[in-house]
């Protein structure tokens, strides 16, 4: 949404008139943990793409091949539900992957 | 055509004369007869409506929401009890723009019970965003049902109606009512076709969420704006009804033989009716009193009463409900209004008729009697008459 509007310019009631807006609001900010992929452990069952609740599990060529930041919330389905022990949670800035 | 009706078949005739799309309700007493009354028209195929039966007024209203927002002309009838099930849904409505047109029967909040008249439940909605109309007659009723939606639907305005007739002594009463013709009806009203609206075709979010910086202050303030503008849409709309229907009910406060009244008394709903004849009484014998209806109690008239002031000695308010607390509502509201003024009357505040009491003739009287016999204004401004004690 554009901060700059005035309440003269803003349609009532809340409304977002733009289709697909969520796109534009990147929920990845709220994260403190952050999902890292060991890709030597993954069997590319594609079990964590199916439970993340924000579709952020990027697949490409029938392969999991990382995570969109934009919007993973951090919540830790994917590593809990992942059966190869392919995912494994850090914090935010502690540790790198 | 003219019927005989009573005020829950004129409010279930209005929703047929204004062609509501989407009925969602809920019965309860004494509002029941609406829905019943609703059902048969539908049953007879006089009506054609989508009437939608639910498991509580809670889901009546986020019902009347939904269909509203589609673009449906919505109505939906309460009581009470209900209304208060309503009251996070009320908020929705609003904040929603939804100009959704409810009808509420005045009814005493429980415990104990009480089914009879009172007007606590639509006071305790007065901060919903809500219109609040509170109406003394069976044609009155009809009457504003179809002023209501013309209101509520005006592009600057949008924002949900309520309608308030008190329990059994105008839910229940029977009287001639004037059905107008439905093409004066369909030409006075036009369709409903909000700017924004859910649409498969034209994809936008409802309800969305808005972070402290964004625009929620913003948009309360638009909610603000509109009840600012139904201000001016009330009133043209009620110049235009006489003008096409022949009938007019004062627009905010229906002013009864106030010229050159020294005293007015102030109050909303049925009793009114007996407030003119005690009013009539008191002018056979010389007594300048007067009586000003509150018809609509939001948006506030304040200038209105700013107005009536001008010429008035003494302004005497009856509450059929109580604010625990402070005062009755209408007495707290009125003085405010009034307090900026330079030379402003007296007010004074006087609770009557708590779970349907009887507003007697009698009852006027002593209230009358009371403002005549003030000589002294820093007196107690506040009475709850009849009190048995
Ligand atoms: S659930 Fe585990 S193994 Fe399956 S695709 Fe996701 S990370 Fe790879
Ligand atoms: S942590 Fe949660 S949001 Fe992020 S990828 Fe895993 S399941 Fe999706």
């Amino acid at each position: 949404m554009d901060q700059e509007k005035t309440w003269k310019e803003i349609p009532w009631g809340g409304l977002i008139l733009d289709a697909g807006n969520a796109q534009e609001y990147h929920t990845g900010d709220w994260r403190t943990e952050r999902p890292v992929h060991i890709m030597e452990n993954c069997k590319h069952c594609m079990y964590c793409w199916i439970c993340c609740p924000d579709s952020a599990v990027i697949v490409k060529d029938k392969k999991m091949v990382g995570v969109d930041f934009d919007f993973c919330k951090g919540c830790g389905i994917c590593m809990k539900v992942c059966p190869f022990d392919a995912i494994k949670m850090v914090v935010e800035g502690e540790e790198g992957d | 055509m003219k019927k005989v009706l009573s005020g829950n078949s004129a409010a279930a005739y209005g929703s047929m004369l204004v062609r509501a799309e989407v009925i969602s309700a809920y019965p309860i007493t004494p509002q029941t007869k609406i829905v019943e009354k609703i059902a048969d028209l539908i049953a007879n195929g006089e009506f054609k409506t989508e009437f939608v039966k639910v498991e509580s007024e809670h889901s009546a209203m986020a019902a009347a929401v939904s269909a509203s927002l589609v673009g449906a002309r919505t109505f939906t009838a309460t009581s009470a009890q209900g209304l208060l099930l309503m009251h996070e849904i009320l908020h929705w409505a609003s904040a929603s723009r939804t100009p959704i047109v409810m009808v509420n029967i005045n009814r005493g909040l429980a415990p104990p019970w009480s089914v009879w008249a009172d007007q606590t439940d639509s006071i305790a909605q007065r901060d919903t965003g809500w219109m609040q109309f509170y109406c003394e007659s069976c044609q009155e009723v009809l009457d504003t049902m179809i002023q209501l939606y013309k209101v509520a639907e005006d592009k600057d305005v949008l924002l949900p109606a309520m309608l308030s007739e008190d329990a059994f002594l105008l839910s229940h009463t029977s009287e001639i009512v004037d059905i107008p013709d439905q093409e004066k009806v369909d030409d006075f009203l036009g369709t409903f076709d909000p700017e924004y609206k859910l649409d498969v075709n034209r994809p936008m979010s409802f309800g969305s969420l808005s972070m402290p910086h964004q625009y929620y202050y913003e948009f309360r303030y638009k909610i603000a704006e509109a009840m600012e503008n139904a201000k001016n849409k009330i009133i043209e709309v009620e110049r235009d009804f006489e003008k096409v229907f022949g009938r007019s009910y004062g627009g905010f406060l229906d002013l009864y033989r106030c010229d050159g009244a020294d005293i007015v008394l102030v109050a909303a709903g049925s009793m009114s009716s007996t407030i003119r004849i005690a009013v009539d009484e008191m002018r056979d014998k010389g007594h300048k009193v007067g009586l000003a209806r509150l018809r609509v109690f939001r948006p506030f008239p304040v200038e209105e009463f700013k107005k009536l002031a001008k010429d008035v000695k003494i302004i005497g308010v009856l509450d059929r409900s109580f604010c625990f607390g402070y005062e009755g509502a209408f007495f707290t509201e009125i003085k405010s209004a009034l307090y900026n003024m330079d030379d402003r009357p007296l007010v004074k505040g006087y609770v009557v008729g708590i779970g349907g009491r009887d507003v007697t003739l009698d009852v006027i009287f002593e209230i009358i009697d009371d403002c005549m016999k003030t000589t002294d204004t820093k007196e107690e401004s506040f009475k709850w008459i009849g009190l048995k004690g």
